[in-house]
């Protein structure tokens, strides 16, 4: 047996490789997409996903079953907690439910690509350079795109100002409109507890050319966290002025604060 | 009875092999002419073929004694030769000089080999990127201005002369049996250098896929800007596995750093202009090309690397 093979008896269960070759993605000969997604890539990045997921975050998910089982829709959740820990949890919650199984690609800040090693990392494993261009291509493909409408506001927010949602962009607001996607609002309780920073040494991130630099204990804490998946929101593709898209903007962000709320209220405890 | 002429063409380009490619094909239907600046190269008695610089004034007296159709312009000077200046020279005055011939003389149909170079390599760019993409290379490398000058002027004459129906393909890296551009060398050779922690996706033609784009091209007069790629990737580290090339990482961090080692090592294999295209993908979109124009790639990816794996010292 080779290292590749041992590494991949230990590290990807034969059903987890069952589930992942179950689901059909448009992918080349060589088993790429255009953006990077490697089918076998994923298999490792679920294994170790698997861990966290079940045993790390003690992950509760309700909903899943409101993603649609085909075509474009786009997964629309708050941002927390300076890693993009949020995006994977909901990708595997989506990716390993038992009807319909989908495999989604999260939309990730524009600085990941210029990291070594993590750029081609998060790509392989699904996740695509928030670009409206790649969300576009990717609900033409019928894809389901995860997209974090606050951005590293969401994600670099200091835990004082946890579970309060920032300024959404319109761009996920359009596209769905345009494509026809369905959006299911998610409500992330318990990553904003994973990495609680107190502050952000700006000067350094802007030195280093990142977002943010937290002040925060090197270490990820082992909150447990809920996903609410809400039910499907429709808009339809008529040509309306950008102030009544900002009022669909939000009605999808006070669904997202409902969804917040019921987890938070369903939350026992922070760990 | 009169009978029906062949369309006599000019290819210029004739040494490379592709030029000798769409010659092939093409040479029981047309009457071909065949040129190139660097060398001149016999392709048979039935195909004239000459050596000539485009910016003389000998070369009008190609365009006095044969009577052309059209022109199939693949005589681009690659970016890893001659230096700038004469790049310059070559890729945009030359080709001036061509379509002010074409225009004078009547041609009805011109075909502009261009390169997915022109859109630049960096780190915002999206996937699949389409003909109406900004093209950013003149503003990273001063040593891809004059593909992008090329392509501006090609357009300049496609809507001032829309007489001449120009087509401009944008194609992937063209790879194959006698290629002999910086990809094929880098996949033919036996140690490749990588950037440590990048591998871009990439998109891969077939030489003989890229000629037949271009005859298709040649049989449909459709004016315009096109990409042509297949609708299949591969990252770049993977594609040197699958050649068989021993991967050497280069610091890829700072940026400056593999600029600096490209330079002072004079690795010709890796030039430092396109040091971000082994960085940061640049995956454009053919399907734009392939719906107008029925092709479909014959060759693929696994072909394509199986004959570098198999020919690690290509004649």
């Amino acid at each position: 047996m080779g290292l590749a093979a041992f590494l991949k008896s230990r590290l990807v269960p034969a059903d987890l490789d069952a589930q992942v070759d179950k689901i059909k993605k448009p992918i080349g000969s060589l088993g790429y997409d255009p953006w990077g997604y490697n089918n076998e890539v994923i298999k490792y990045g679920f294994g170790i996903t698997r861990q966290i997921y079940e045993k790390y975050f003690r992950v509760q998910a309700s909903g899943v079953e409101n993603i649609p089982a085909e075509g474009p829709v786009l997964i629309i959740a708050n941002h927390s907690g300076q890693l993009p820990l949020d995006g994977l949890l909901i990708g595997y919650a989506i990716a390993t439910r038992k009807e319909k199984p989908r495999i989604p690609r999260a939309m990730i800040e524009r600085f990941f690509p210029t990291v070594p090693w993590l750029g081609n990392l998060l790509n392989e494993v699904g996740a695509v350079l928030g670009d409206p261009v790649n969300c576009a291509k990717m609900l033409e493909n019928d894809e389901a795109v995860i997209v974090f409408p606050e951005g590293v506001r969401g994600s670099g927010k200091l835990y004082r100002d946890r579970y309060q949602l920032k300024r959404f962009g319109n761009g996920f607001m359009h596209l769905a409109m345009k494509y026809n996607a369905p959006i299911i609002p998610v409500g992330v309780v318990g990553c904003e507890e994973t990495i609680p920073a107190i502050a952000n040494i700006k000067p350094l991130a802007n030195a280093l050319g990142v977002p943010y630099v937290p002040v925060a204990l090197p270490i990820i804490f082992p909150a447990k966290v809920h996903l609410n998946f809400g039910k499907p929101m429709y808009f339809d593709g008529t040509d309306i002025p950008e102030k009544q898209v900002t009022d669909r903007v939000e009605a999808v962000k006070a669904e997202i604060s409902r969804l917040i709320d019921k987890g938070l209220s369903e939350r026992k405890r922070l760990f | 009875m009169t009978q029906k002429r062949r369309p006599q063409i000019l290819v210029t380009g004739a040494a490379g092999a592709l030029a000798q490619q769409v010659i092939k094909k093409l040479r029981d239907t047309c009457d071909l002419v065949a040129v190139d600046f660097r060398e001149q190269v016999y392709l048979g008695d039935d195909i004239p073929s000459y050596c000539i610089d485009f910016n003389k004034r000998v070369f009008e007296d190609l365009f006095r004694r044969y009577h052309f159709d059209g022109v199939i312009h693949l005589g681009r000077v690659q970016s890893s030769e001659l230096t700038r200046m004469r790049r310059y020279n070559a890729n945009v005055l030359g080709t001036q000089k061509l379509l002010d011939l074409s225009h004078k003389y009547g041609i009805r149909r011109v075909i502009v080999l261009s390169t997915y170079h022109v859109y630049g390599a960096v780190a915002y760019n999206p996937a699949l990127i389409d003909e109406s993409a900004p093209l950013k290379s003149a503003g990273l490398s001063a040593d891809l201005i004059d593909s992008v000058e090329l392509e501006n002027l090609a357009n300049i004459y496609l809507w001032r002369y829309p007489e001449l129906h120009i087509t401009i393909l944008r194609a992937c890296n063209i790879v194959g049996p006698g290629v002999r551009n910086t990809m094929s060398k880098l996949l033919s050779s036996d140690r490749a250098p990588v950037l440590a922690g990048f591998s871009p996706m990439m998109q891969f033609i077939h030489i003989d896929d890229m000629a037949d784009a271009i005859v298709l091209t040649w049989n449909k007069s459709v004016k315009g800007i096109f990409n042509v790629a297949p609708h299949d990737w591969v990252a770049y580290q993977q594609a040197l596995k699958l050649c068989g090339c021993k991967r050497i990482p280069i610091p890829s961090i700072p940026p400056t750093v593999p600029k600096i080692i490209a330079t002072l090592l004079k690795l010709r294999s890796f030039p430092p202009y396109l040091m971000a295209f082994f960085k940061y993908p640049v995956v454009i979109d053919g399907r734009s090309f392939a719906k107008e124009f029925k092709f479909t790639p014959k060759r693929p990816l696994k072909e394509i690397f199986s004959y570098y794996r198999d020919n690690k010292k290509p004649v």
